[in-house]
């Protein structure tokens, strides 16, 4: 398995007036790994992807992208750069067909703003990043239907779709089964499993036997700091972590 | 520019600062409990005006009042008046986009231009300053102020102050600010939201209109004036930033300091010296003063 | 019936405008030049509004500097050139746009419209009130601006039907050009930014830019109608700014249909023939004075019965 890091957070902190959300929490992505972030809710995790995705600036520490400061790297830079992300609710686009969705992403690497007189119809490598994408995740089938007549789980995969049509090589996956039954939420690890090669993933999520299924490494926080991050079986008998989810043992 | 006339500047910057506040703040109570944009309520200030102007002769024969009971009846209609656009017009509006809700009731200021006109006429008016607060105070050996700014001041500071109470000390006030972030929350304990919602919007109405009417006697009863307090409104709100109350303020008082000062000290700079003003904060904090809090 | 099976409508109507002179009459034509000019207006309007999701209350700002430009650049004696006179007095209104988008545009929703009426009436008082615009009376245009190479006349605007032709030529190229960028990389963009600007801004796309140049696009399109205008009543003034003009072209795209380019120009004649309709004293008798009541109830209604506008009467998705 490879060690390189395509992604690492230092010490990032995030205050608002006097609460501190995030607290000095440093982890690493490696490429070929899924990397979890599981706690409480409020636990701060909402606010890491943030910190990392470019959407929150820290109040400090450090955000590393390819071995490269990206910290003062607005969103769009540091997406550009090869960060993909996906949101816990969809942010896909309802009105236009599930093809142009990932089209649409995928330009943005080839943007071309000021060649108006070609369609973006027209745009080649757009056309082959979103297809491939597609491809991909399964949704190879229903490129023509409007995306907001997907299945709930169907959106989920366009939702991850549209991150890969960036070409990305880390992704930074934000509850991927959220609102998923038993059935979905299984392709979708099948899915993320297949993602692991090439990429470096973050994987927040709530639902505990998924995460153990898929992740190579897991970090859990409370009250905005991390208490663990490990292996999943050197978690899962972390007295700290046990004290933390299920309180005081007999 | 000696100090009397100084001090008789910033005491009218003060004034108009006060009375935009007021105004201001019916907008943003209505835009940020029930998150309806209303270009109307311009057009509840120029009601109040003329309310105040057609009303005196009416209270003054059948009530025997004056101008306080004028300020009381016109209040009181302010709040029927609310009430009832609130329950046939505004609650279609909560769950429009805000280009729709831009859109009706800038058709709505239309209307009510237009029912003005028919039932008052397009006349510029005057309103008599009430013989308890026609005086003025000495200000140094030659200048003296007129009372009755000063009475505009301090009811806008007093109706200012009350409205805070109201909103942080009652129940009244929490049920109304728990309502604005989570509707179905309060539905479900019991408050009746739509009666709170009809409330609120009734206040905002009524506010708008007092504004008016006080304000009557110092700036005039004319067509345009609705219009024109509203688009000033929005530069108070947008300098002030995003539901700030204070930033409201400290932009209301600066927008009256600049206004007042720009038209004596540059008379034909005036009209677009707030604008300027509203620029350059713009250009320093693109948020706005202060952000929500 | 499926509007858009029918690419034949705009087609249609192009040739409806150019012969209309002929069938029409001049007082009419004149009527339809002024409605065209209003169409280029709402376009300008529909880029921002119905493609990028920008509700701009302020575009008569446009409109009004490029009027302005018109009035206050053209030589007083001889007709002006076209060539020189039409590219700066829309770069003006561009220039306003610039600077108004600069500062509008890290704004967000009711904050936004808020800021570019405010923007607007900045612009309006500068006209009104300063010597820059002539004061409240307006300015004159005594000579009309043409078009020649040498000594051969090729555009002479003074000439009522010329002034049509250019005028349409004008609105089939704003119409035909924003079509072309609807299609493009850029529009599909735009498109995107309406829809959900996060997930356009996590895909990689410096959304700012491209919100500033919609808006100088639209500035300039909008300052074009405003030239358009200035030349053809021959006088301008400072109501050419006014936030009124501002909400009667926003309603003409939503009384035409936001998100369609058809819809524009729709609404534009649904907008003026509905005025001078509610106008007429031939049909209100003297109540025609308070047309104002009749116009703000047809808005009203029409915000809450048609969400669609017109185009959406015709556009019925099959069941």
């Amino acid at each position: 398995m490879s060690t390189e890091v395509l992604l690492r957070g230092v010490d990032l902190t995030r205050r608002w007036g006097g609460l501190v959300a995030v607290d000095q929490v440093s982890l690493e992505l490696q490429r070929g790994t899924v990397h979890a972030v599981i706690g409480t809710n409020g636990a701060g995790k909402s606010t890491l992807i943030n910190l990392l995705s470019g959407e929150l600036p820290p109040s400090a520490g450090r955000v590393e992208l390819l071995g490269r400061d990206v910290t003062g790297w607005p969103q769009p830079r540091r997406a550009r750069a090869g960060l993909g992300r996906s949101y816990q609710r969809n942010t896909i686009f309802p009105g236009f067909s599930v093809f142009e969705n990932c089209r649409l992403s995928a330009q943005a690497r080839h943007a071309h703003p000021w060649a108006v007189w070609q369609p973006a119809a027209q745009c080649g490598a757009s056309r082959a990043a979103a297809q491939s994408a597609l491809e991909r995740v399964g949704l190879a089938d229903q490129i023509d239907q409007p995306a907001g007549s997907l299945s709930h789980g169907g959106k989920r995969q366009l939702e991850i779709a549209m991150c890969l049509a960036t070409e990305p090589q880390v992704l930074l996956l934000d509850e991927p089964l959220a609102g998923m039954g038993a059935e979905e939420t299984d392709r979708m690890l099948d899915l993320l499993a297949t993602l692991r090669d090439g990429h470096a993933i973050l994987l927040v999520e709530h639902d505990m036997d998924a995460v153990f299924r898929v992740a190579d490494r897991i970090t859990v926080m409370v009250n905005g700091a991390v208490i663990a991050s490990d292996a999943p079986d050197a978690v899962r008998r972390s007295p700290e972590v046990q004290a933390a989810y299920l309180g005081e043992q007999p | 520019m000696d100090f009397a006339t100084f001090l008789i500047q910033c005491l009218n910057g003060l004034q108009y600062g006060l009375l935009l506040f007021l105004v201001a703040s019916g907008l943003t109570l209505i835009f940020g409990i029930m998150g309806v944009i209303n270009l109307a309520h311009g057009s509840f200030y120029m009601i109040g005006a003329y309310m105040a102007f057609a009303l005196a002769p009416w209270v003054d024969s059948v009530l025997g009042g004056g101008f306080f009971t004028t300020l009381l009846v016109g209040t009181v209609l302010a709040v029927v008046l609310g009430y009832l656009l609130e329950w046939t017009f505004f609650s279609y509006l909560y769950e429009r986009e805000h280009l729709q809700q831009v859109l009706m009731t800038y058709g709505l200021i239309l209307v009510f231009e237009e029912l003005r006109s028919l039932l008052v006429g397009d006349d510029v008016h005057g309103v008599k300053v009430p013989e308890l607060l026609a005086g003025s105070i000495p200000l140094g050996d030659v200048m003296s102020y007129p009372v009755y700014r000063l009475f505009i001041s301090g009811v806008c500071l007093a109706l200012a102050l009350g409205m805070y109470l109201v909103f942080t000390r009652t129940r009244l006030g929490m049920r109304i600010r728990a309502g604005s972030t989570n509707r179905e929350m309060v539905q479900s304990l019991g408050v009746d939201i739509r009666l709170l919602y009809r409330v609120v919007f009734a206040a905002g109405v009524a506010i708008a209109v007092f504004a008016g009417m006080i304000a009557s006697p110092v700036s005039s009863v004319y067509p345009g004036m609705g219009n024109q307090v509203l688009i000033i409104c929005f530069v108070v709100v947008v300098i002030g930033g995003i539901g700030s109350i204070r930033g409201a303020l400290l932009a209301a008082l600066l927008i009256g300091f600049v206004d007042t000062f720009g038209k004596v000290l540059l008379p034909q700079a005036a009209g677009v010296l707030v604008y300027l003003l509203m620029a350059a904060i713009l250009l320093v904090k693109p948020d706005g003063l202060f952000k929500a809090g | 019936m499926n509007a858009r099976a029918l690419p034949w409508l705009p087609l249609a109507g192009v040739a409806v405008l150019a012969a209309y002179p002929w069938i029409g009459g001049e007082y009419s034509a004149s009527l339809v030049a002024r409605i065209m000019i209003y169409a280029i207006f709402a376009l300008s309007l529909e880029l921002l509004v119905g493609t990028t999701g920008l509700v701009c209350f302020g575009q008569a700002a446009f409109f009004g500097i490029g009027a302005y430009g018109a009035v206050l650049l053209a030589s007083q004696e001889l007709p002006s050139s076209l060539a020189w006179l039409l590219p700066a007095s829309v770069g003006l209104a561009a220039v306003y746009a610039l600077l108004m988008g600069a500062l509008s545009l890290r704004t967000k929703g009711v904050y936004f419209i808020m800021v570019t009426l405010a923007f607007a009436q900045m612009a309006y008082y500068v006209i009104h009130d300063t010597p820059l615009g002539g004061g409240t009376d307006g300015i004159y245009l005594y000579v009309k601006p043409g078009l020649a190479l040498g000594d051969t006349v090729l555009l002479d605007l003074e000439r009522g039907s010329v002034f049509y032709g250019f005028t349409l030529a004008c609105l089939v190229a704003v119409y035909a050009a924003l079509a072309m960028l609807q299609r493009s990389r850029f529009g599909h963009a735009l498109a995107g930014i309406k829809a959900n600007e996060q997930r356009m801004r996590a895909a990689g796309f410096s959304t700012y830019p491209y919100k500033l140049a919609a808006f100088v696009l639209s500035g300039a399109i909008a300052g074009l109608a405003g030239f358009l205008f200035a030349v053809k009543d021959g006088f301008v003034n400072p109501e050419l700014l006014s936030w009124h003009l501002s909400g009667s072209v926003l309603i003409m795209i939503i009384l035409g249909g936001l998100g369609h380019l058809r819809g524009a120009v729709i609404g534009a004649f649904a907008y003026v023939l509905l005025e001078e309709l509610f106008k007429s004293e031939a049909v209100f008798g003297s109540f025609a004075r308070h047309w104002h009541l009749g116009l703000g109830l047809v808005i009203i209604l029409s915000v809450a019965l048609l969400p669609r506008g017109l185009v959406g009467l015709l556009d019925r998705r099959p069941a």
